[in-house]
């Protein structure tokens, strides 16, 4: 036993019933005393698990777990009085204020008299909620809930902290503000596991855990993970072509496993160190260079995932290219003049305008719950705007003929196949909803099942899928039809790394060929795959613009080079002053 | 199961209390619900007869004929329409304007003078059995007595009708009402018991606070009582508010012990309350689990409570089946309550099997009431 060892696992296992793949499998490592180690992985990784396992909550299928040297399961009794922990979605009766869920929680932890009035004294004084002890738990924003979350399970001086995915759902200033707040914990010798699927945030850690499919990939300190990484990583700069051209020319040369769009530039990670593609082949322009970057967590990820997924899209391939419609202003293929929508008092959408041009990526970005779905929503006739007005290709799709919504894709941001169907019976149901017939459907839901790698899926029911095999029906559901104008709605969220390079493949691909996309995600990084971005915070549009205009906005002398999670917090600050 | 703090028992109970306040809901299948359940049922659902609409097609116009057609114009419940042809009457009994018809044909008075025995031809609607029924018991009726009344003895003396005259017990003036009310309060309550407790622990696992709670130091006992007590409270004032209702509003009479009654209310209501904790748990999802505990509750208790249906009547295997929902044995027990009073004989073996169906059920939850999500 490692004697600094907060928490011990060894060979820990965990099946479900009814489920083949195990959901921990073979899981080994140890969490040092006053650290935070971050639990990284995307949707189904086994995180969740991993933490519940650990609180307690749910009994091994083999293996051996201790935490602060106790067996959650046998020693439960005496364990849950020195672990914290707070669920995904916090945990809060949403029906209780703020003291009241304070209370609860200080009873059932048995926190009373003169300490409960200290600990609360503390902790709202802690969590900036003083003010507001009064008010309904349910009517807090996503910020102020976690603060109150992290609050509740801080209770009875806990020496361990299980966070499940505590960013989710929460401004990036408000995340921030929780990180603050941990750090300081652990200083006091909290021993915290975070678990995200944002690679940004475990870079901050002391300590972090990479899964994917139930198994920790790599382990070490953020540094460690990514010193492996050192020499691999370079920037292109001064690019004579479009940036997402460059790309998918760079992802196919040998040398690169994985790149991405970084505003004006292109960042790629060699395969070896020392080992450059061809700048001339790639035709990256006279005035291209290679400038060495620090690594990120996400390149070692990849990396261990066994790199990107190249750069073509085979989606891209298969679409015809379309000729601009001379009646259509090329610069308002979509359109959005105005558009407020309120909920009773809560206004989602306030006056948001902006337009898109033909084969041009838009991004809608801001935290979950900002109002990027309503706005988008609106747009393509979903949702009757409060006042405003939403077009698309000149038409407004809630008065339009089914004809006009014939030149539309649309993916919903929750799975919104049928998942009783097999995936066969998924992809012919949406090609007759679009009017594919005889031939020509035969034909294209071949091409899609080629296209997304289905075929060996075919007869499984749509609900069984991996979450990256459903985002991809569900893609190829909504582009079967070789739409003008595709509405995606948070495409990527919860997917892996690798899934996620492929879905931005094949939007770039399909821009290429003219078709107009608004995509939205919570994801900061993506927005650099974006031609333009809109940033929705609590339903307006605080700023507009290509993503490298906006993060040179918010550049300083002490930081030249911005993430666009900087720039977005200037923003918003910006916005609020 | 381990044990129970007070301190943890007392908050999960106001939490639980604040939540029930909170959400109107909770106070529209408590106090709601049940009133207007108790109005649809004490008046929709008749099985009085009201006065009944009765053709005659007289043939004959002898005296023993109009005399005939006389008597049943003067029974109280029917009112009698005379027709000028069978095709009129019968168009009218096909488009609902009368109920039945009677025809008297051209020679009766001549058959009944010369002893031949006379005869009146009944014709009902069988789409409707149940006014069909009455409609020939009061011919019928009116027949007998029209015969005793004319009927001469050897001596030229009208023959002295043997009179029957029926008496119900418990329910004198035979009101449906008296007897429907309380059965239907036991359908009611099960409704309302199964659907509190079936919402309360789903709510908890849809909105992630269960996992939460799990994380603390509260046991299962004290997650289950905490789930009862306000809601067997709750339950109680709802029971109270139906007894108020009946008695006050709807005018039904009430015999019984109070005591008594509240002792076999609270009886029930662990028996319900935990049928809906049962559900309520082992689905974890809220829809299914009130939809579950409709079905299982409602349905059953409409139909095998003997609220409306007789349950001896019943064919061995359903009577059987009725012993297994406490709706059968509450509403047994309310209807002697209310009717006859407290009767010790019907309504200790009747507690006897409620306490049963309690125990069972609230088993049942606790070995399924776990520390952990798998």
């Amino acid at each position: 036993m490692i004697p600094e060892a907060a928490i011990e696992v060894r060979d820990l296992v965990k099946r479900f019933p009814g489920s083949t793949a195990p959901a921990l499998d073979q899981v080994t490592t140890a969490m040092k005393a006053g650290t935070i180690t971050g639990l990284v992985g995307p949707d189904g990784a086994g995180k969740t698990t991993f933490l519940r396992t650990l609180a307690g909550l749910l009994r091994p299928t083999q293996g051996e777990v201790r935490v602060l040297g106790l067996d959650p399961q046998a020693q439960s009794g005496e364990l849950r009085d020195h672990v914290g922990y707070m669920p995904q979605k916090f945990g809060l009766y949403e029906d209780l204020s703020v003291l009241e869920n304070l209370t609860l929680h200080a009873d059932l932890r048995n926190v009373v008299g003169a300490e409960r009035d200290a600990t609360f004294k503390q902790l709202l004084a802690f969590t900036d909620l003083a003010s507001f002890t009064g008010r309904y738990a349910g009517k807090l924003s996503g910020g102020m809930k976690q603060k109150l979350g992290l609050a509740c399970s801080l209770l009875g001086h806990p020496r361990i902290l299980l966070l499940d995915e505590p960013g989710v759902g929460v401004d990036p200033i408000s995340r921030r503000e929780l990180w603050k707040m941990v750090r300081a914990l652990s200083r006091d010798g909290l021993t915290v596991v975070w678990s995200t699927a944002y690679l940004d945030e475990a870079e901050l850690c002391d300590d972090v855990r990479l899964m994917a499919e139930g198994r920790i990939r790599a382990s070490g300190t953020p540094q460690e993970l990514m010193a492996v990484m050192a020499g691999r990583c370079y920037q292109i700069a001064q690019l004579a072509d479009r940036p997402r051209n460059l790309l998918h020319r760079v992802l196919n040369a040998p040398e690169v496993i994985d790149g991405a769009i970084q505003g004006s530039q292109v960042r790629i990670v060699l395969r070896e160190p020392g080992v450059f593609p061809d700048l001339a082949r790639l035709n990256a322009g006279p005035r291209a260079e290679f400038k060495a970057v620090a690594p990120r967590l996400e390149d070692a990820f990849i990396s261990l995932l066994g790199g990107g997924p190249g750069g073509d899209s085979a989606l891209a391939e298969v679409t015809h290219a379309r000729e601009p419609d001379p009646a259509l202003d090329p610069d308002a293929i979509i359109r959005a003049q105005h558009l407020c929508k309120t909920f009773g008092a809560f206004k989602a959408t306030d006056d948001v305008s902006f337009a898109v041009a033909r084969g041009e990526i838009f991004g809608l970005l801001g935290p979950n719950g900002a109002g990027k779905s309503t706005a988008f929503k609106m747009e393509c006739g979903l949702l009757k705007p409060t006042s405003g007005q939403a077009l698309v290709m000149g038409l407004d799709l809630q008065h339009s003929p089914s004809k006009a919504r014939q030149q539309l894709g649309y993916m919903a941001q929750k799975f919104s196949l049928y998942g009783q169907l097999s995936v066969r019976r998924n992809l012919l149901f949406f090609s007759e909803i679009y009017g594919l017939q005889g031939e020509l459907q035969r034909f294209k839901v071949q091409q899609m099942i080629e296209t997304f790698d289905l075929a060996p899926y075919l007869e499984t029911l749509a609900g069984d899928l991996p979450l990256g095999f459903k985002q991809r029906l569900a893609l190829a559901c909504c582009v079967m039809h070789e739409p003008q104008v595709l509405f995606l709605d948070e495409p990527t969220s919860g997917v892996d790394p690798v899934t996620r390079r492929e879905f931005w493949n094949h939007i770039h691909g399909l821009a290429n060929k003219g078709v107009t996309i608004i995509v939205t995600t919570h994801f900061m990084d993506e927005a650099e795959y974006c031609d333009r971005i809109g940033l929705v915070f609590r339903g307006r549009l605080i700023a507009l613009g290509r993503p490298d205009d906006l993060k040179r906005r918010c550049a300083t002398p002490e930081r030249p080079d911005p993430t666009m999670e900087d720039a977005f917090i200037d923003l918003i600050l910006e916005a609020e002053s | 199961m381990s044990g129970i703090s007070g301190r943890r028992l007392l908050a999960l109970c106001r939490k639980e209390s604040y939540q029930i306040v909170r959400d109107p809901s909770n106070i529209l299948i408590a106090f709601v619900l049940p009133v207007m359940l108790l109005f649809l049922y004490g008046f929709a659902i008749n099985l009085d007869s009201s006065l009944v609409k009765l053709g005659v097609l007289r043939l004959d116009d002898g005296p023993a004929a109009v005399s005939f057609e006389q008597q049943l114009q003067g029974t109280p419940a029917l009112e009698v329409h005379h027709g000028a042809s069978l095709r009129e009457l019968q168009t009218a009994m096909s488009r609902g304007e009368i109920r039945g018809l009677v025809v008297i044909q051209n020679d009766f008075t001549a058959r009944w003078l010369h002893g031949q025995g006379a005869a009146i031809q009944v014709l009902t609607d069988g789409a409707e059995p149940n006014t069909a029924n009455f409609v020939s018991s009061y011919v019928q009726g009116a027949w007998q007595k029209w015969q005793e009344a004319r009927a001469p003895l050897a001596d030229g003396t009208p023959v002295p009708g043997v009179e029957l005259r029926p008496r119900a017990w418990y329910n004198p003036a035979t009101i449906s009402r008296d007897y429907l009310v309380p059965g239907s309060i036991a359908v009611v309550m099960t409704v309302i018991g199964a659907l509190l407790t079936s919402l309360v622990v789903a709510r908890e696992w849809e909105r992630g606070t269960m996992e939460a709670l799990l994380a603390t130091p509260v046991t299962a006992a004290e997650l289950l009582l905490s789930k009862i007590l306000p809601y067997y409270l709750l339950g109680m004032v709802a029971m109270a508010l139906c007894t108020g209702v009946a008695v006050l509003l709807m005018g039904v009479p009430f015999r019984g012990s109070f005591l008594v009654l509240a002792f076999t209310s609270t009886l029930f209501l662990g028996a319900a309350l935990g049928f809906g904790l049962f559900l309520s748990t082992v689905l974890r999802d809220q829809f299914n689990a009130a939809q579950a505990a409709l079905t299982a509750g409602f349905l059953p208790a409409m139909m095998l409570s003997g609220f409306v249906f007789e349950i001896n009547s019943m064919p061995w295997p359903l009577r059987l089946l009725t012993r297994l929902f406490p709706a059968r044995y509450f509403a047994g027990s309310l209807q002697t309550l209310f009717q006859a009073g407290t009767v010790p004989a019907i309504l200790i073996p009747n507690d006897l099997f409620l306490a049963l169906l309690m125990v069972v059920w609230l088993t049942l939850t606790a070995r399924k009431t776990t520390r952990t999500l798998d």
